[in-house]
């Protein structure tokens, strides 16, 4: 018995199983933006966080890592990064909704994929309105 | 007849060793953030582009730089685990260690870095 650990195991087939191209799910896309979005997120940080050490530094260090955060490349990553938090956010719950035992009917799972996708758009644009 | 020994089933943690508790710090994490997450994307969108004396100003207050702190400790720990379920996910062998050693020593970095700069702010560099 000891020896079965040893063996190679299979990947589960994930992504491959789910139509991507023709006529995508709602459900597997919203999960799969879910992780994409999750795991897209540091760069938000990283760039966040070198532009607070840069301003703890000194103002010539601020001076470069401002221009950077305030370029447009700097504005991309975060408007980007906005939508991928509030999509994080929403998905996030419906996930918590979910493992609670709730909406796994076809119809809620399907509603909630769209609730995500919709309320990630209305808020980031409400965020870009409000900052 | 179940293959696995009585030791096993009596530690009853399963093929991930670990039980429930990857699933569970998950949990907590993600409660936590969906309280913080909020107000953070306020007081950091209100910060940036400002001033240097601006962005001093905002993050030497106790409430911003509480918060700051607490969503970078709490989203890099949920970022680590999150990225290694998803490592786990596609990767094999070697390069599925290495994979979840780089993302948990970058979570580890970014939260270092970012917790220095706010010292160093709050204690008025």
């Amino acid at each position: 018995m000891a020896d079965a650990n040893r063996v190679d195991r299979p990947l589960s087939p994930h992504l491959t199983i789910y139509r991507i191209v023709w006529r995508p799910q709602i459900t597997s896309f919203a999960s799969m933006m879910h992780r994409i979005t999750g795991n897209a997120l540091p760069v938000a940080f990283i760039l966040g966080v070198w532009w607070l050490l840069a301003a703890a530094i000194g103002p010539e260090a601020f001076a470069t890592a401002n221009w950077v955060a305030t370029s447009w490349l700097g504005d991309l990553v975060f408007a980007f990064s906005l939508l991928a938090i509030w999509y994080h956010f929403f998905a996030g719950l419906r996930h918590l909704y979910f493992d609670a035992g709730h909406g796994l009917d076809l119809r809620t799972a399907e509603l909630l994929g769209w609730g995500c996708v919709v309320g990630s758009v209305v808020l980031t644009a409400l965020t870009l309105i409000i900052i | 007849m179940r293959y696995i020994t009585d030791r096993k089933r009596a530690v009853g943690k399963g093929s991930a060793k670990t039980g429930t508790e990857h699933y569970w710090a998950m949990h907590v994490s993600a409660v936590a953030l969906a309280f913080m997450v909020p107000t953070f994307i306020y007081v950091f969108g209100s910060a940036l582009g400002g001033t240097r004396d601006e962005v001093l100003a905002t993050f030497s207050r106790p409430f911003p730089a509480i918060l700051t702190g607490l969503v970078l400790v709490v989203a890099m720990r949920h970022f680590a685990k999150g990225a290694t379920v998803m490592i786990e996910d596609y990767a094999q062998g070697s390069l599925r260690r290495g994979l979840i050693m780089f993302a948990i020593s970058l979570s580890w970095v970014i939260t270092a870095t970012g917790l220095y700069a706010l010292a160093r702010i709050a204690l008025g560099n």
